[in-house]
């Protein structure tokens, strides 16, 4: 979006009044409501989806309850009418496995928060860098990089000692820039970065995953939560970084300039103008990154054995041997998404146009 | 575009300081458009986010390689590879794997023959408006390329789809999933997302309740859809009962199954689609509405010359999101038929994934690598024909 199509009256004395009538956000469109009937009628389509949407859940809630019998014997549908519901299934899984549930609870906990946190920050940084900077990565450079980083593999699979290969390559490559680096003059653009970010993810999790488990053997953090928290950043920083950059980049920009010809710093701008006013992003982005690593199951299921598992491998050993336990599975998904559900709740107040006017045009 | 006069100035600057920004004594003279350059910023924002995936990708990616071309053989707790060149991705193409990976392929009837005609003319037609038009040589061979490239694929999905006897493989499938399912999701997304910005009674709980299916763990999501999908046990059973479909069973027929995938994908991920579309909505300067409004533009034009170029970046994104994410499809197909009925369900990446239990793990990286070849000729091709046109943010 051209800044020319977003003619922002953020600081004049219009958006002062635009404030002024926050308190009641829906009178000052009542005028441009749509008509009662199509109202009523989109009411019903939202209705709909959220039938399509909630009854899946009723039926794990109802499957939750039910005994292996009333599961195999048909559908019943409302606990107390059609059959006598039983927490047989929830202390299953509550006390009897008691820390086999508690133990990967945490660590779904812990690994979910602290990897998309993570990769908010750094990828929201790094997207505002493509939007607002200009890099001119040089393609010999990338081309030097590529080589040397060959060369580590070869002498490594010839049987040198990992260190020597690694060291090599890198006086290869810093050897080579200085020699011949300045001459490169092809250079690739914002777009590209941006590119090869996202592409990182296309590679199957398969592919990666035994890989991954010889890379932190080798650094000592198997079955440990730093290496699912690092992994987990890393793949979801391409995610974060596409999705932050066309919020940043619908940003008026006249807002960021008057403040950099005031003297503003980059620092300043990015804290009290660009984080500000791109909160739903960041709350959208956040929700979203933090699903993906809460639920992620083949890395976790390959780099893990017994300390760091999450719950998505409960959820999977739920029917490793006898069968899918589908009451077993109804419990462990519903307490699964309880805290995420809740913490959506709490965000989705933020992905609204109130708080991003009110902050602005203060 | 970017002048560098303006290092960082860390004392006047940093983040814990306060520049009072009416003042003359900090106001410095800087060109418009300086502020891009903050020297350390500029290289703080980006190294670390590159540094990480540097380190976590570039391993993988070439140890996949080594896989797809060894044979690995697991011997007394160790690890045995030896070279086989290039046996599994002979094995895929053109042998005994051929036709999961890519179908069983027959002449085409004529059907076929006229689709790949009729992709054959258009390509030509453009091919041959460009050359009139007079662009530089290299871009028209690329063009040319990409025409050809375009009419194999048109013979190969005839091959398949439009012939007598021919049976599509894991490749159209996985793509048919992700155009169908991707298509679908951008619908309903989208048309969830305009209506969740309305004024409507239990907005709110309407929000949030659309998020809920992203958030349950995609394995989950294929068990609870063998549930629901069970045509004597889920909750659909009296419903099937009533249309006289008692004994009648979604798994047995081929195209029924790979639908009922789509289902449960347009389910699990509708959710993702709307919620980034949501907040690209309240991203919105209503206020711009608001004067289309008063100066008589219909809710039709406000929307599609407001509303529609503002989201249309975003949009791109999620769809290139979507494709990258949506050819690793694998739990739903697996968990709800293992791929079934016969093979007509496997995806590419499960195909990777039955080689890989089965420890076969030269084959399991060779498929994941073709995958890895097919995914990034797509997604450049989408990001120059697509996304380039509708933002400047490519």
């Amino acid at each position: 979006m051209t800044a020319g199509t977003a003619p922002s009256s953020l600081g004049t004395p219009s958006g002062r009044r635009g404030r002024r009538r926050l308190p009641n956000p829906f009178r000052r469109r009542s005028a441009m409501d749509m008509h009662p009937a199509a109202r009523f009628g989109a009411f019903l389509l939202m209705l709909a989806w959220a039938f399509i949407v909630v009854f899946p859940i009723y039926w794990l809630a109802v499957t939750s309850l039910k005994t292996p019998y009333e599961v195999d014997k048909g559908p019943f549908f409302i606990p107390f009418v059609d059959f006598t519901p039983t927490l047989d299934a929830w202390h299953y899984i509550l006390v009897e496995l008691g820390n086999d549930t508690l133990r990967p609870y945490e660590n779904t906990v812990i690994v979910g928060l602290s990897s998309s946190l993570i990769a908010l920050f750094l990828g929201s940084a790094a997207a505002y860098a493509l939007v607002r900077f200009t890099y001119r990565p040089r393609v010999g450079v990338i081309g030097l990089f590529i080589f040397s980083v060959m060369l580590a593999f070869i002498t490594a699979a010839l049987g040198a000692p990992l260190l020597i290969a690694i060291g090599g390559a890198v006086g290869v490559f810093l050897i080579l820039f200085q020699a011949i680096g300045r001459r490169f003059t092809r250079a690739m653009g914002n777009s590209d970065i941006a590119f090869w970010l996202i592409s990182q993810r296309i590679l199957p999790p398969i592919a990666v995953a035994v890989p991954l488990y010889v890379l932190f053997q080798g650094i000592g953090l198997l079955d440990s939560l730093p290496a699912l928290i690092i992994t987990y950043v890393a793949a979801n920083l391409p995610i974060v970084v596409w999705l932050m950059r066309d919020y940043f980049a619908a940003l008026p920009k006249e807002l960021e300039e008057s403040a950099s010809v005031d003297g503003a710093s980059v620092w300043r701008i990015v804290r009290s103008i660009v984080l500000p006013i791109s909160v739903p992003g960041l709350v959208a982005t956040f929700l979203i990154v933090l699903i993906f690593a809460w639920n992620e199951f083949i890395i976790a299921l390959v780099l893990t054995s017994a300390n760091a598992q999450t719950m998505p491998l409960q959820v999977a050993a739920q029917s490793a041997t006898r069968g899918p336990q589908w009451w077993a599975i109804s419990v462990l998904i519903l307490i699964m998404i309880t805290p995420v559900v809740a913490m959506a709740i709490v965000l989705e107040r933020y992905i609204s146009r109130g708080i991003l006017i009110g902050a602005v045009k203060g | 575009m970017a002048s560098s006069d303006s290092p960082l100035n860390l004392e006047h600057g940093g983040p814990a300081l306060e520049p009072d920004l009416t003042s003359t004594s900090t106001r410095r003279a800087v060109s418009l458009g300086a502020w891009r350059s903050d020297g350390a910023a500029r290289w703080l924002f980006i190294w670390p986010a590159v540094l990480l995936i540097l380190f976590l990708s570039i391993f993988p990616l070439v140890a996949s390689v080594v896989l797809s071309v060894s044979r690995v053989a697991f011997k007394g707790g160790g690890v045995d590879l030896s070279f086989v060149g290039l046996t599994s991705y002979n094995q895929l193409l053109f042998g005994t794997e051929r036709v999961h990976f890519l179908g069983l392929l027959k002449n085409p009837n004529p059907l076929g023959w006229a689709f790949v005609i009729a992709v054959a003319a258009f390509v030509g037609w453009r091919i041959r408006r460009a050359a009139t038009g007079g662009i530089r040589p290299v871009f028209l061979l690329l063009r040319v390329l990409g025409a050809l490239a375009a009419v194999v694929f048109a013979f190969y999905l005839a091959q398949a789809l439009m012939s007598d006897g021919g049976r599509p493989g894991a490749v159209i499938v996985t793509i048919f999933f992700v155009v169908v399912g991707i298509a679908v999701q951008l619908l309903i997304g989208l048309g969830l997302a305009l209506l969740a910005v309305q004024p409507l009674p239990f907005r709110r709980f309407f929000r949030v309740a659309f998020l809920i299916p992203l958030t349950i763990t995609p394995v989950g999501i294929g068990y609870m859809f063998r549930m629901m999908t069970d045509t004597s046990k889920g909750p659909f059973e009296p419903l099937l009962v009533a249309l006289g479909l008692r004994n009648w069973t979604w798994v047995n027929d081929p195209w029924a199954a790979r639908i009922a995938v789509i289902i449960g994908d347009t389910w699990q991920w509708t959710p993702f689609v709307f919620i980034v579309l949501l907040a690209a909505i309240e991203g919105l300067d209503h206020e711009v509405r608001e004067a289309a409004w008063v100066d008589g533009a219909s809710r039709w034009q406000s929307f599609v010359h407001i509303t529609v170029p503002a989201i249309l970046p975003v949009t791109t994104t999620i769809v290139l999101i979507r494709m990258i994410e949506g050819f690793k499809i694998i739990d739903m197909p697996n968990i709800l038929l293992g791929g079934g009925p016969g093979t007509a369900t496997q995806s590419l990446t499960l195909e990777s994934y039955l080689d890989w239990n089965t420890l076969n793990l030269g084959r399991s990286a060779a498929i994941a690598y073709l995958l890895l070849i097919l995914v990034s000729v797509i997604a450049t091709a989408y990001v120059s024909l697509v996304r380039q046109r509708v933002t400047e943010v490519v």
